[in-house]
């Protein structure tokens, strides 16, 4: 299982958990099996080809998926899946 | 022992050392061997001005400290006082200890300045500066140096809201010299749970003019820039030019992409900061300075190469947002832009730190350049600022 950290805007589909715990070997699987847990997810973070949307990061551990295998990033027991969405609030 | 009166001893002075007149002495400075010139009237003389380049050793310590400028008695020395004469009675005590060329500036300091040659004004603090910045001054890494630079510097700020507030705020108090805000509204009752910067007797007159208030009472060493007026791309390189470094606090997407931009052709440091309910992000979009040793990071399109679409991220006044969070946020900015100023530390470049109130955590990722970034990338499509509503106002990807 991998920790998934759901940044604060996608919470409310998690029962406003701030960190579940998901299975899947690669980040791919970790979002699709994250979608099927919490419907809703994958609309959040994939555009229509199944990418990850361009206003969203996703980071194994410390650094980012595209510096990494992008979503056939590998993810083990132990490993932290972020998701950073932009934020634009200064207010 | 003949006794001598005041103008028998000048006159016997005079006799023995070489006196040089402004012009010469300043055309040697430009273009000829160099005389170590030493000042040696009182501190606050030497404070206000003086021959650029001089030492100074104020004449009760000049034969104790003399040598520690120029133990070669070969070394040709002048001196000068206020007029002419207590650097020719000076000049013979330092012939007695061995230096052969010495030699006397007629009349004095101010002979020079009234041939119209040039001053060199040290910066210094002030006795209040120096109490108002004791704090600072004891860090060996500030000290009255970085006190100066501090005071030198230029920061501009995007906006005077939840984030503005306590960066405008911090880094008045610290010292930076000039602070340029940029905010066309107007305080609202509903702002004061946050933007500290601003108060109840405000409301319904501009942010700006509130936060000149503020800063100037704060500390009258800051100049307040105000910009009452929305940053568009047809003034940002304009207002963004005349700034060491930008502290980006603005409310929107449109605005964030287009400071980024302007930053980049510009060259200018951006600490960036946003915030949502409980969590926020802060992160420096840099453009390398070889010089100073740091490398090109990552720019805003970097991470984000395309807005997110009209409404699908809610913002602060829709979903609310915490009001101590931009405090925490906003301070950090202003811990950023003050090392940049400084040259201290361990900026945010590269690396995006998210602060999550409700775990209480603080997390740094790594966050690179990207070689595709249509802005800073190998290729870039977007090479002066473009219509930032329309780009945010389009689906994020058709
Ligand atoms: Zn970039």
């Amino acid at each position: 299982m991998t920790t998934v950290l759901i940044p604060t805007p996608l919470r409310r589909l998690t029962a406003n958990q701030s960190r579940v715990e998901i299975s899947g070997d690669t980040v791919g699987q970790v979002i699709v099996n994250l979608d099927d847990t919490y419907p809703g997810m994958g609309e959040r973070l994939l555009d229509q080809n199944g990418d990850i949307k361009r206003f969203i990061n996703v980071f194994v551990n410390d650094d980012e998926i595209r510096t990494l295998q992008g979503a056939n990033t590998p993810v083990s027991a132990g490993d932290r899946v972020s998701i950073v969405p932009a934020m634009a609030g200064g207010c | 022992m003949t006794p001598l009166n005041r103008d028998q001893l000048v006159a016997l002075a005079k006799s023995q050392i070489i006196e040089t007149t402004p012009q010469a002495l300043n055309e040697r400075l430009r273009n000829g061997v160099k005389p170590l010139v030493v000042d040696i009237r009182e501190r606050d003389e030497f404070e206000q001005g003086h021959v650029p380049g001089a030492v100074f050793i104020p004449r009760g310590f000049l034969e104790l400290r003399i040598e520690q400028y120029a133990f070669d008695r070969e070394t040709p020395i002048v001196l000068y006082c206020a007029g002419g004469v207590r650097s020719v009675l000076a000049a013979r005590n330092v012939k007695e200890m061995g230096y052969e060329h010495v030699e006397s500036l007629i009349g004095g300091f101010g002979g020079w300045k009234s041939a119209g040659l040039p001053v060199k004004v040290p910066k210094m603090l002030t006795g209040d500066q120096k109490v108002r910045y004791s704090r600072h001054t004891l860090l060996p890494d500030v000290g009255e140096e970085g006190q100066l630079e501090l005071l030198a510097a230029r920061v501009l700020l995007i906006g005077a809201g939840g984030l503005g507030s306590p960066a405008a705020l911090y880094l008045a108090a610290a010292g930076v010299g000039t602070l340029g805000i940029v905010d066309f509204d107007d305080v609202d009752l509903s702002n004061l749970q946050r933007q500290i910067l601003h108060s109840e007797s405000w409301i319904g007159k501009p942010k700006v003019e509130s936060a000149v208030a503020r800063l100037k009472d704060l500390n009258p060493d800051v100049t307040v820039v105000p910009y009452r007026e929305p940053i568009t791309s047809a003034n940002a390189l304009d207002i963004i030019r005349d700034y060491d470094i930008v502290l980006n606090g603005s409310d929107n997407f449109p605005t964030r992409y287009l400071v980024n931009d302007a930053c980049h052709f510009l060259r200018k440091p951006l600490v960036d900061g946003s915030i949502f309910m409980f969590e926020g992000q802060v992160t420096v979009y840099h453009p390398g300075s070889p010089e100073e040793g740091i490398v090109q990071g990552p720019c805003y399109r970097c991470l984000y190469p395309d807005p997110p679409p009209p409404g699908e991220v809610p913002s602060c006044a829709e979903a609310g947002v915490l009001g101590v969070l931009p405090g925490i946020v906003g301070s950090i900015q202003a811990v950023e832009a003050i090392k940049l100023v400084l040259r201290k530390g361990d900026p945010l470049i590269g690396r995006l730190l998210m602060f999550d109130a409700m775990d209480m955590t603080f997390r740094t990722l790594n966050v690179r350049r990207d070689p595709a970034c249509p802005l800073c990338g190998e290729h870039p499509s977007v090479t002066e600022l473009i219509d930032y509503e329309q780009f945010c106002g389009m689906p994020a990807r058709e």
